[in-house]
């Protein structure tokens, strides 16, 4: 199969992030990735299946490993090589297309669930991601075994698989992945809010995942005033489409919070803020101006990957600020209370926020420096996701039965 | 003998006329037989015995009786007078106010007054730091008054301090500072720069809350007003007239001291700005090339202080007092002696340099709405009669337009500029949709009362303020502005004087004519 891989290799790893500082996109062509003809991998037992993607998106994280700026947290819940890529739609060997949830969790994993009916990212303890019979990973895409979306081919297990209508486009479909991201951490912020008659939700970052969860504001907080920082034209008439209430630059978010909810400023810090603030951004500066426009006792959902931060955390322990991390989706309970799989509901909303109208471009995998260029600088470039266009490499003949036989 | 105002012809031989840019400015031609440029009349002599003149007028009032003779012991004497905003640039010391609040002040000691609060009739404008205050008022009187709580500055957000005078029969309220409500005389000190000054405006404007204020000082009103420059054609001022009958009835007796100033606009080094280019001799072409030579090489900051800095040699042309109306009617004569000039019928474009100053930057930064407001607000209505730009016309500005604000004195215009410019740039549906936030959001109004803010309303005042000529206009081009900043103004960014005119003629045609108003020094169109 034609994949692209990332293996672990310090000195490339170390290279790209020296050069993504200076040139974003150039990491491509000297960091970790390579592209070539690999082995599909091996479906790792019963209920698994083999996907071949059609669309697979290039997602913040994705380029966050590529140019070398991931937190070594992740050394222990990745195996290498892996082929990147988690924002999946493709299609099954019966041709069923499908979206990918691609949490490796407890079923696919061969250990029991939590609860009834766990969806992947459900439970509270982790150890299944690092344990076999699978090789450490927290995702497709970050797992040797599984392979990744940046190929022709990859293996998922059934608990991942959400069929999906046949209307419905690859290109809205390839977006339901961050869609669910979005409507979850939305979630958090939400349920934060509860009891709030006129919440003010602050959403920090229009990029993809910025603009998912205002989508996820706008369906299950429809009452919320929703201010979104932006940094780009692009992304600021998107967050409008999305149902966004107030729209401006990010460098106006705090001026803009601190008059929508009427309140004084402090120094740095609102005297009050926003009730709940997501950061789609994740790194020092956005984690204290998060901090800085939540009011007192208010929760920062924290959805945007951040690695090692500096942050002054006074103004927290001072405001007794929730920081609240947000990690992909899983089950979620809804304001009426009750409860549904996030990818459920990402599937359900899709339509109605015309998630293709987010996808800006598609490459070739051969065109992947390009690709992934164009990706980084999605902002400046006026883009929202940029993806893989895989629907025409696909070639059956690489899935290779053989390896089927070797397991 | 001064001479008057006078509209020039241009044709080939004419030179290039100045145009502001801000804290800079230009030499623009323009195209001949088809232009022509109007000049401001020139500076009316001064009265001599300022001092003198002062003493004569408060002891001559206008159906009025003397002064001296309103004044009692054990009165409450309260003197209110006009801030910062004018005259501009602000005039070399002593201030015209300081001279007759002095003059008033020995009067109420002879008279044995001695409850005497002098306060500032800031409406919604900024306060004045202790520097303006004594620049304005002089040391003698801010050492005496302002230590004992005595010269303050007035807050339209002290509901203890204000006092529901009554409505109109058109429903506007009319509530005023209760010190000068309750005084047993106000006398109010006032300088006429413009014609829309005075009058009723002083004390139902100068003094009011925003309760009041916003009957007159809304988007109907100012494109019914036309121009406010003229009284008798101005909805604001019939308003603020209405609301004067509310207070002859239900207020203070008030003592209105009204003064006119000349249009001598520049001291000596920057005089040339207010000539007539074809009379510039060699010292002034030089004294052009030099000032634009260096201020290209300027930082603007340090150019915004040496402007701000300047302090005109405008000084006194007429002093009246007592009944408000009457008062009134015999200052706005006086205006317009100074700066009426006769124009013959309108233009399909009408060109304006914005200058670095407008009644709303004193000490402080022209930000995008205050050029809006200057040149639709204030340029635009400089006129009597009809506009001079016709209908459905194009208006051309000159100005740098940066998107920059003064953090201090402007607070509310930048998120007004980040918010609500973003959303609409159409003055009814700002007003419904965002308005009543702005004015009732708590931290502009801790600014406003405690910081030097402009209140939080403030900069839809601005916008309402070029209503008319936003209403009127069919476009309007930025030369030299910063261009996503002109656009979120709603307004068209150009490169060049000539970039405009050709983006114009979409308008108005290839060859339609042109009219330079070459202001400052301020001066107003009879457009017959």
């Amino acid at each position: 199969m034609k994949a692209l891989r990332i293996d672990r290799n310090t000195g490339r790893f170390m290279l790209a992030r020296l050069v993504s500082g200076i040139d974003t996109g150039s990491a491509a062509k000297i960091g970790p990735l390579t592209l070539g003809d690999d082995d599909a991998p091996a479906l790792p037992g019963s209920g698994w299946h083999r996907v071949y993607p059609r669309l697979t998106g290039i997602c913040g994280s994705d380029l966050a490993t590529v140019e070398g700026h991931a937190s070594t947290y992740f050394e222990n819940w990745v195996s290498f090589p892996f082929v990147p890529g988690h924002e999946i739609v493709g299609e099954l060997e019966s041709g069923e297309r499908v979206v990918i949830e691609p949490v490796l969790g407890h079923a696919a994993r061969g250990h029991a669930l939590p609860f009834e009916n766990a969806a992947p990212g459900d439970g509270d303890d982790y150890a299944h991601l690092a344990l076999p019979p699978l090789e450490p990973g927290i995702q497709i895409g970050f797992c040797n075994s599984t392979g990744g979306g940046w190929a022709t081919e990859l293996v998922a297990h059934e608990s991942q698989i959400h069929r999906i209508p046949d209307d419905m486009s690859d290109e809205r479909a390839v977006l339901i992945e961050p869609l669910a991201g979005g409507i979850h951490s939305a979630l958090q912020a939400i349920e934060s809010v509860r009891g709030v008659e006129s919440p003010v939700i602050a959403v920090q970052g229009a990029g993809t995942m910025g603009l998912c969860a205002v989508a996820g504001l706008r369906a299950f907080a429809p009452h919320a005033h929703v201010v979104v920082g932006a940094r780009y034209p692009a992304q600021m008439r998107a967050a409008k489409e999305l149902g966004a209430t107030t729209v401006v630059k990010s460098s106006e978010l705090s001026r803009t919070v601190r008059h929508v909810v009427g309140c004084h400023v402090v120094g740095d810090y609102l005297s009050s803020g926003a009730h709940a603030t997501i950061d789609a951004v994740g790194n020092s500066d956005s984690i204290a101006t998060s901090i800085r426009i939540t009011r007192p006792r208010g929760r920062v959902v924290l959805m945007g990957m951040p690695a090692q931060v500096d942050v002054d955390l006074t103004g927290l322990w001072h405001r007794e600020t929730e920081l609240k991390g947000s990690y992909t989706y899983g089950t979620e309970t809804l304001p009426d209370g009750s409860r549904r799989r996030t990818f459920d509901l990402a599937i359900d909303l899709a339509g109605t926020f015309r998630t293709e109208r987010l996808l800006s471009a598609t490459y070739p995998l051969s065109d992947y420096s390009h690709a992934l260029r164009h990706a980084a600088e999605a902002g400046p470039r006026g883009a929202i996701k940029v993806a893989f266009d895989l629907r025409g490499e696909r070639s059956k003949k690489d899935s290779t039965s053989k390896k089927e036989g070797q397991h | 003998m001064p001479r008057p105002g006078f509209v020039l012809e241009v044709d080939r031989s004419t030179p290039p006329i100045l145009f502001w840019r801000g804290e800079n400015f230009s030499l623009e031609k323009l195209p001949a037989d088809r232009s022509r440029i109007i000049y401001a009349p020139e500076p009316h002599k001064v009265i001599d015995d300022i001092d003198g003149a002062i003493r004569h007028s408060l002891l001559n009032p206008i159906d009025m009786d003397p002064l001296p003779t309103l004044l009692f012991p054990g009165m409450k004497l309260t003197i209110a007078f006009d801030d910062i905003s004018l005259p501009l640039p602000k005039m070399t010391r002593p201030d015209i106010r300081q001279r007759i609040i002095e003059a008033v002040l020995d009067m109420a000691a002879e008279a044995g007054v001695d409850d005497v609060h002098i306060i500032a009739a800031l409406a919604l404008h900024r306060r004045m730091t202790e520097d303006e205050l004594r620049h304005q008022l002089g040391d003698r009187i801010y050492d005496a008054f302002a230590p004992r709580g005595m010269l303050y500055q007035h807050d339209a957000e002290d509901p203890d301090n204000l006092v529901l005078l009554g409505e109109t029969p058109h429903g506007e309220e009319v509530e005023i500072n209760k010190r000068a409500a309750e005084s047993d005389l106000l006398v109010y000190v006032n300088i006429n720069l413009v014609a829309m000054d005075g009058g009723w405006k002083s004390t139902a404007t100068g003094l009011a809350s925003y309760r009041s204020l916003r009957h007159h000082h809304n988007t109907h009103t100012m494109q019914n007003s036309r121009s406010f420059m003229d009284a008798h054609k101005s909805e604001l001022h019939k308003s603020n007239w209405r609301m004067g009958e509310v207070m002859r009835k239900h207020g203070p007796k008030i003592f209105q001291i009204e003064t006119t100033v000349n249009n001598d606009t520049f001291p000596k080094p920057f005089d040339f700005l207010a000539k007539r280019e074809w009379e510039w001799n060699g010292r002034d072409r030089a004294k052009f090339v030099a000032a634009k030579a260096g201020l290209n090489r300027t930082p603007a900051r340090m150019a915004r202080n040496i402007f701000h800095g300047i302090e005109a040699p405008h000084n006194m042309t007429s002093i009246q007092c007592g009944e408000v109306e009457a008062v009134h009617k015999v200052t706005t004569e006086n205006v317009w002696k100074q700066q009426l000039v006769e124009v013959q019928g309108q233009t399909d474009i009408l060109t304006m340099g914005i200058p670095f100053i407008c009644p709303y930057n004193v000490n402080s930064i022209m930000n995008p709405i205050l050029v809006m407001c200057t040149g639709l607000g204030y340029f635009f209505n400089l006129y009597r009669g009809k506009p001079l730009v016709r209908e459905g016309g194009v208006v051309i500005m000159t100005h740098p337009t940066t998107n920059e604000f003064h953090p201090v004195h402007h607070p509310s215009y930048i998120d007004f500029f980040e918010q609500v410019l973003t959303e609409t740039t159409v003055p009814h549906e700002l007003e419904a949709r965002f308005e009543k936030r702005f004015a009732e959001d708590d931290w502009y109004r801790h600014l406003y009362r405690t910081s030097y803010a402009y209140h939080g309303v403030h900069p839809f005042y601005m916008w309402y303020w070029g209503s008319h000529g936003l209403q009127h206009c069919g476009k309007v081009i930025i030369v030299g502005g910063d261009a996503p900043t002109v656009r979120r103004l709603g307004f068209t960014p150009a490169s060049t004087l000539n970039d405009a005119l050709e983006i114009a003629s979409d308008v108005v045609g290839r060859s339609p004519t042109i009219t330079h108003l070459h202001t400052p020094p301020i001066m107003v169109a009879d457009v017959k």
